[in-house]
């Protein structure tokens, strides 16, 4: 009854992950070196965005979370891109 | 349960939700940062630019990497205690505490060598060379620092759990304590994952 409850991560999967996620920062500090103009800051971002991905699914637990609690975090995540948006264009027209 | 004293009710989704709550007030708060950032850089392209390429990218990337090392550990100590492994919980959890000081450990040395070049808020060294340069530095000076004071209240944090884990307070089907205190610190790796490339990377 517990197993259902309390799902156990492997060390494995997280070594994993932590290998990902320095070869993705080791990938973003060379490529930002390399002069690409705005595309630079697109890029950071991206592989920024891809680094949250996975600290938030496995180090935070999420892909295994209750429906209720993932739901939260992306909406919330979505109110702070659109604020965050929002505010931007604001800024840039009016 | 096997646990023989059954009058306290636990809800640890409930607990969790709280900490995630918490942790969304949180996000906000860098959120705003953000903007606030995005928009004076926008502003001040020429003098941002200058003024990043100053910090050391070296130093940078070391620190996220500890902090993604320290992430995984903490991580890995709930594995631990999930097993019945106390002892190695104890461990990595020791090592999350020793790679945080670390990393406020090479933040001081990184805000050493600024000060050394006189450039720290308020400084009029600093306001000599502009107002794009007081803002990136107002800026960096604000937002490293915010987040170094979450480095610190995470370790404190951690550090109450660990003495939980010792005295037997929070054990292997009674951890929610250990893993709101991760969600904490995965939170400040999370935020230095976006404050890394803002400063250091994108000149």
């Amino acid at each position: 009854m517990e197993n259902e409850k309390n799902h156990i991560i492997p060390y494995r999967s997280f070594l994993l992950v932590l290998a990902t996620l320095i070869t993705l920062t080791l990938i973003s500090v060379s490529v930002t070196q390399i002069y690409l103009g705005p595309l630079t800051v697109f890029i950071a971002l991206l592989i920024a965005a891809v680094k949250s991905s996975f600290v938030l699914r496995i180090f935070m637990h999420l892909k295994f979370e209750s429906r209720m609690l993932v739901f939260m975090v992306i909406a919330v995540i979505l109110v702070i891109c659109v604020v965050i948006f929002i505010t931007l264009l604001d800024y840039l027209y009016r | 349960m096997s646990s023989p004293m059954e009058e306290t009710h636990r809800d640890d989704l409930a607990s969790k939700t709280g900490m995630w709550l918490f942790l969304f007030t949180e996000m906000l708060l860098f959120g705003g940062l953000f903007v606030v950032y995005s928009v004076y850089r926008y502003r001040n392209a020429e003098a941002f630019h200058l003024a990043a390429h100053e910090l050391s990218v070296f130093i940078g990337t070391v620190n996220t990497i500890i902090l993604l090392i320290s992430s995984s550990t903490i991580a890995m100590s709930i594995t631990a205690l999930q097993k019945k492994n106390k002892k190695l919980a104890l461990i990595l959890l020791g090592i999350t505490i020793f790679l945080g000081l670390m990393f406020l450990v090479n933040k001081y040395f990184e805000w050493g060598d600024h000060f050394r070049e006189h450039i720290y808020p308020g400084s009029p060294v600093l306001a000599l060379r502009g107002q794009g340069d007081v803002l990136f530095y107002g800026l960096y000076f604000f937002m490293t620092g915010l987040h170094a004071l979450h480095i610190i209240v995470g370790l404190a944090f951690i550090g109450f759990i660990f003495v939980f884990i010792v005295r037997g307070e929070v054990t292997s089907d009674n951890y929610v304590l250990l893993e709101n205190s991760g969600l904490y610190w995965h939170l400040v790796d999370l935020i230095w994952i976006f404050l890394f490339p803002l400063f250091y990377l994108i000149t």
